[in-house]
């Protein structure tokens, strides 16, 4: 292999573990750049979508199972989600300690479940055998360079989630009174806005696109009941380092994280690269507190 | 008014009932201590672990006892923490009693409990694999020792041709010093490293490591990652084209109820090693895994630190017998003193050092989760805890 193939491999390493982190990350950054709410349960809501796809697996086994499961885990985990936001998170929306405390315990309920109804071992769901081959290339200076399909798919399927919330928020009218909600939330429920029913609908938008990240988690990973929890960590680095909030801001962050383990594990191995992305994130957050992308609002101000 | 005294006195008189019963058993019982976790990330090895260790002391029991005496375990939750495993192992014996304690899993327990057994002059019966570099008089180490385990490994891998090694481990002491060992090894024998990585324990992104792999180009991984972990790596490595038959990777964690619960057809065609597989032939494990099968349901797998458990009870009982006595020392020099014990691992026994000499088995894991065992050690091989080349001049010589 080329010096330069193994360069660019880890640049596409790189832009597939951003992917991954963009799924994670997405709907925590959502909701709490809507709500400030600090949902610990989103790692488990990666997990619901982990087990979801198991059970989809089940009844639609075959080549075509995986992309059944990904509506399914999305409208799945937005159910449970909106469910949470009802039951929980909004009667404790001016307490952000409790609502911490409150979907801390949530998360503890959700593994619990997990383990009493699937046991405690977790849950085999393995790639379609469509996504078992690698681009390769053998010729040239990239020779020896080898693209795995399965992270191909999942770095398209980020893409396109990562455009369709975009449109969502800058191209509908839902998207206008979330924007509205964001930045002034009492002066945009003076002019009619809704925002109880805005919360709601962010908040299962952002458990739904959770359930499906989990989905494409277990392309790669387990599931298991505390899966969730080796994920929430990454996803809230991205959150903390993209801004609050702002969709560019978790785009670029999970890039920056992405490509700095990537090509920084050049050179060093695992751990060392994790204590050095930490030792990174604290001075960037030193220099630029308020992260990559400032969204201004009241809220934040207030 | 009538009914509270009813209840005082119905309570009165279980409570004389209850206590006439205690006092008609005392004689005729010893407590043992049995100490894993049954709470925490460690409870899903743990528990099965203590059922067989259990089942053990149900089955002798069941055959008259020992010395006399019916067997009563008292069970503690180390609960995944080491400092409990501690506190729990001292209540053990101090508050119960117990003669003698069963239990641990990893060595961070392990290492919290031995200034415990070593206090009270007590003796605890250790079921795990682990790193050596160890030697208390007051353990019984029956889990296999570096070269029982990692270096038989190496010794089938240089057999079959490998020259080039690429180590794969969890960031942790088991993984390090399994490696650091395996590498002094590799050089001495004149093999090849090509490259040695670890990950934060539940490290679940590969992409890097594969990477280096596909640039290295070993014969072969040697595989230390534990529990979650080796599913984001075979995930991965599948999704890379790198499947285990094209690719041999020999792991040191996996074992038929690790294959069970990632897919077998995840990790089929790669290779472990081990001192036991459920698939081992020999009516004494036919029988142990039939009694195990009956208890706790017919799709129940069994692996080697549950034998180790199963099998440390037994040694213990005929130490005890051999002895005549119930004390925990006397117990332990008559352990090493004894004749090969017939177990589900076939005829092992302590060594002076002890630790367990035994046979080493290369597995290969088939479709069904089952492993097929291609590679046995010449012969038992004797406990070393200190490797000669990697610690030299460390001895383990414990007085008897």
């Amino acid at each position: 292999m080329h010096e330069s193939a193994f360069l660019l491999g880890q640049v596409f390493n790189g832009f597939s573990v951003a992917s991954l982190f963009i799924l994670a990350a997405l709907g925590l950054a959502l909701s709490f750049g809507l709500m400030r709410v600090i949902n610990m349960a989103h790692g488990e809501m990666l997990m619901l979508g982990g087990y979801l796809a198991y059970m989809t697996l089940q009844i639609v086994p075959g080549p075509l199972g995986i992309l059944v499961a990904m509506p399914v885990a999305f409208v799945g985990a937005g159910i449970v989600g909106g469910f949470l936001e009802f039951a929980v998170i909004h009667r404790l929306s001016a307490r952000p300690l409790d609502t911490l405390l409150a979907t801390w315990g949530v998360s503890l309920v959700l593994q619990q479940a997990a383990r009493n109804m699937f046991g405690a071992i977790g849950v085999e769901v393995t790639a379609p055998t469509w996504l078992n081959h690698t681009v390769s290339i053998h010729s040239g200076f990239l020779s020896g360079l080898d693209l795995p399909d399965t992270r191909i798919f999942i770095l398209i399927v980020a893409a396109i989630v990562l455009g369709l919330i975009a449109a969502l928020l800058n191209k509908t009218r839902l998207g206008l009174y979330v924007r509205a909600v964001n930045q002034d939330r009492p002066t945009a429920a003076a002019m009619g806005v809704n925002a109880r029913l805005i919360d709601l609908a962010v908040f299962a938008l952002g458990t739904g696109v959770a359930g499906l990240a989990g989905v494409i988690l277990a392309l790669l990973g387990p599931v298991t009941p505390t899966v969730g929890q080796s994920y929430i960590v990454p996803a809230f680095l991205v959150v903390i380092l993209g801004g609050l909030g702002s969709l560019v801001g978790t785009t670029i962050a999970s890039l920056i994280i992405g490509l700095f383990t990537a090509l920084i594990e050049i050179f060093v191995d695992v751990s060392v690269a994790q204590v050095l992305l930490l030792v990174f994130v604290i001075l960037f957050i030193q220099i630029r507190p308020q992260g990559v992308i400032t969204v201004r609002t009241r809220a934040l101000e207030g | 008014m009538a009914m509270k005294k009813f209840g005082t006195a119905a309570a009165l008189l279980a409570a004389t009932m209850l206590s006439s019963v205690t006092v008609a058993h005392a004689d005729g019982t010893v407590k043992v201590g049995v100490l894993q976790s049954l709470s925490g990330t460690m409870a899903i090895s743990e528990v099965p672990l203590e059922d067989a260790e259990l089942l053990a002391i149900d089955q002798i029991n069941a055959s008259g006892g020992l010395l006399g005496k019916q067997i009563v375990p008292v069970e503690e939750d180390g609960a995944s923490d080491p400092s409990t495993f501690a506190q729990k192992a001292t209540k053990l014996i101090e508050e119960d009693g117990v003669v003698t304690v069963f239990g641990g899993w990893t060595s961070s327990s392990r290492k919290a409990m031995l200034p415990v057994f070593q206090r009270f002059h007590n003796l605890l019966w250790y079921p795990v694999q682990f790193e050596g570099n160890e030697c208390s008089p007051n353990i019984m180490y029956s889990g296999a020792q570096p070269n029982q385990q990692a270096l038989p490994a190496l010794t089938w891998a240089e057999q079959k041709g490998y020259k080039s090694y690429f180590l794969l481990g969890s960031d942790y002491v088991y993984p390090r010093t399994a490696n650091l060992i395996l590498k002094k090894h590799i050089a001495h024998d004149g093999m090849t490293l090509a490259g040695e990585e670890y990950v934060p324990l539940g490290g679940t992104d590969f992409s890097s490591i594969i990477a280096e792999i596909q640039q290295s180009k070993p014969d072969i991984i040697i595989n230390t990652l534990n529990g979650d972990s080796n599913v984001s790596f075979f995930k991965q490595m599948a999704a890379a084209g790198m499947t285990p038959d094209k690719l041999p990777v020999m792991s040191f964690s996996i074992a038929e109820p690790e294959a069970k619960a990632m897919g077998p057809s995840l990790l089929a065609g790669s290779f472990t090693s081990w001192n036991y597989f459920e698939s081992l032939p020999g009516p004494t494990n036919a029988a142990f895994v039939a009694a195990y099968k009956a208890k706790f349901g017919a799709d129940s797998v069994v692996d080697d630190p549950m034998v180790h458990g199963y099998a440390d009870v037994y040694v213990w009982a005929a130490a005890v017998k051999k002895a005549g006595t119930f004390a925990p020392l006397k117990v332990r020099d008559a352990a090493v003193e004894l004749a090969a014990q017939d177990t589900p691992l076939g005829g092992v026994g302590f060594a002076a050092n002890q630790s367990m000499y035994q046979t080493g088995y290369i597995g290969e894991l088939q479709p069904d989760g089952q492993f097929k065992i291609v590679w046995t050690s010449p012969g038992l091989i004797q406990p070393v805890p200190y490797d000669p080349l990697t610690f030299p001049g460390k001895v383990c010589k414990i007085p008897h």
